[in-house]
């Protein structure tokens, strides 16, 4: 057993656990974060990406002891109060879900997109870039338009900051 | 995954004595792939040596004609860095093709090669350009480093710290991914060396790992050019053969590759 503490979400933690604890079960079993989601258990379908340190990372392939020290930002940290974050706001009025079970996951990664390419994506880069997360429902096609839709809401937000 | 416990390394002495008192210690760099093997109980190592963020082993030097990555620099900081970009845009473009996204921003250069997976990438980068890889105790010549499948030349408890290559005149990879895994399916990486040698290598393609292509070399060598590989024969024999190609077909795939790595690298 160790102490990990690590800010989650603005908020400083501290939880005792086996050291083969993954960040995923600190992050839905001790803190009660069930938004990040376990799809495969095998580090293929991203349905429990989160962003560490401003990376988004699989946590089902990370120990939470070597996430010690960090911040991380799960899908519950996104929306500022009652006010989604552009990017969730964009799947929600692009139909870029539907179970929605890998859509935390393809949120986190999709803000992470953004963050790497500004105002300079277009559809194949989206499409690229998303590989790592897995959709078996929607075909992609309104995630894509999703993030589209997104980046340019947050290029927007950005210049009104 | 079995019980394991786990220790962060402050320095690669650190890490070396730490791994030392463990019964079954390894080192854990990414976690890319060690992670995955524990879960599925592949691999149940008593302690796990996190190296990745070991200050001493994070980050890249261009000096003159060498570029140096450390060892737990990620993939993502590789394909990212304007330095390596500029001295050698195939390793960059090669680290960027590497799983996706979020496997480029834990994966390492150090892990990718300890592992030395039979479809990585690096190791056709490592071999081609004629690196070394720096380690704890020696520095061992690219030639030398690959053993077969998952083996190397690395002794138990020995850690990679850094990797230099020399910048070649020209070089370039291309890979044919695995539309599943994004490992590479065949994957060739073609240098030209300042002194005028040609290397090429090949992963994903051969039950032994990684290899030097001698045919696409001696092609290379007359005529850099994707034309002169059009009547290149590739032996089929030692070569994968699994539900995802036949050994005739990788055979095929290492050509094909071999003339778009030249093209790329212009």
């Amino acid at each position: 057993m160790s102490t990990v503490k690590l800010t989650v979400n603005g908020r400083a933690v501290s939880v005792d656990v086996e050291d083969r604890t993954l960040l995923v079960h600190v992050l839905r079993e001790n803190l009660n974060l069930t938004g990040t989601h376990v799809g495969c258990d095998t580090s293929q379908c991203g349905a429990c990406v989160v962003h560490v340190d401003g990376r988004a990372v699989k946590s089902c392939t990370m120990l939470a002891g070597q996430a010690a020290g960090s911040n991380v930002t799960t899908i519950e940290g996104l929306a500022k109060g009652d006010e989604l974050h552009p990017m969730q706001a964009a799947f929600r009025d692009n139909h870029g879900l539907q179970c929605g079970y890998c859509t935390p996951g393809m949120i986190m990664s999709a803000v992470d997109i953004v963050h790497r390419h500004g105002g300079n994506l277009d559809e194949e880069t989206v499409r690229h870039e998303l590989e790592g997360n897995i959709c078996r429902c929607t075909g992609y096609h309104n995630i894509v338009k999703a993030v589209l839709d997104a980046a340019g809401r947050m290029k927007v937000a950005q210049a009104a900051e | 995954m079995y019980e394991t416990n786990y220790h962060r390394a402050s320095s690669v002495a650190d890490a070396a004595a730490t791994f030392a008192k463990g019964t079954e210690s390894k080192f854990l760099a990414g976690g890319q792939t060690l992670l995955p093997v524990m879960k599925q109980r592949l691999a149940a190592p008593s302690d796990v040596i996190d190296l990745s963020r070991v200050q001493e082993m994070i980050g890249i030097e261009v000096s003159g004609d060498t570029v140096t990555i450390k060892a737990a620099t990620p993939h993502y900081d590789v394909a990212q860095s304007d330095a390596v970009r500029k001295a050698i845009p195939a390793l960059a473009n090669l680290a960027s093709m590497i799983g996706d996204p979020a496997v480029r921003y834990r994966g390492t250069i150090g892990g990718s090669l300890a592992n030395n997976d039979p479809a990585a990438d690096y190791p056709a980068a490592v071999l081609a350009l004629g690196a070394t890889v720096k380690t704890n105790k020696r520095s061992i010549a690219a030639d030398d480093f690959f053993k077969g499948l998952f083996s190397t030349a690395l002794e138990d408890g020995e850690i990679i710290t850094a990797v230099s290559f020399p910048v070649p005149a020209k070089a370039g990879y291309a890979k044919f991914p695995n539309p599943a895994s994004r490992f590479a399916l065949t994957g060739v990486f073609v240098a030209k060396t300042k002194a005028g040698d040609v290397r090429a290598a090949a992963t994903g393609a051969s039950q032994s790992g990684v290899m030097r292509v001698p045919a696409i070399e001696g092609a290379l060598k007359t005529n850099w050019s994707a034309a002169a590989l059009d009547s290149v024969k590739i032996p089929s024999n030692g070569l994968l053969a699994d539900i995802h190609g036949s050994a005739d077909y990788r055979a095929n795939l290492i050509k094909v590759m071999g003339q778009r790595a030249v093209t790329a690298a212009g």
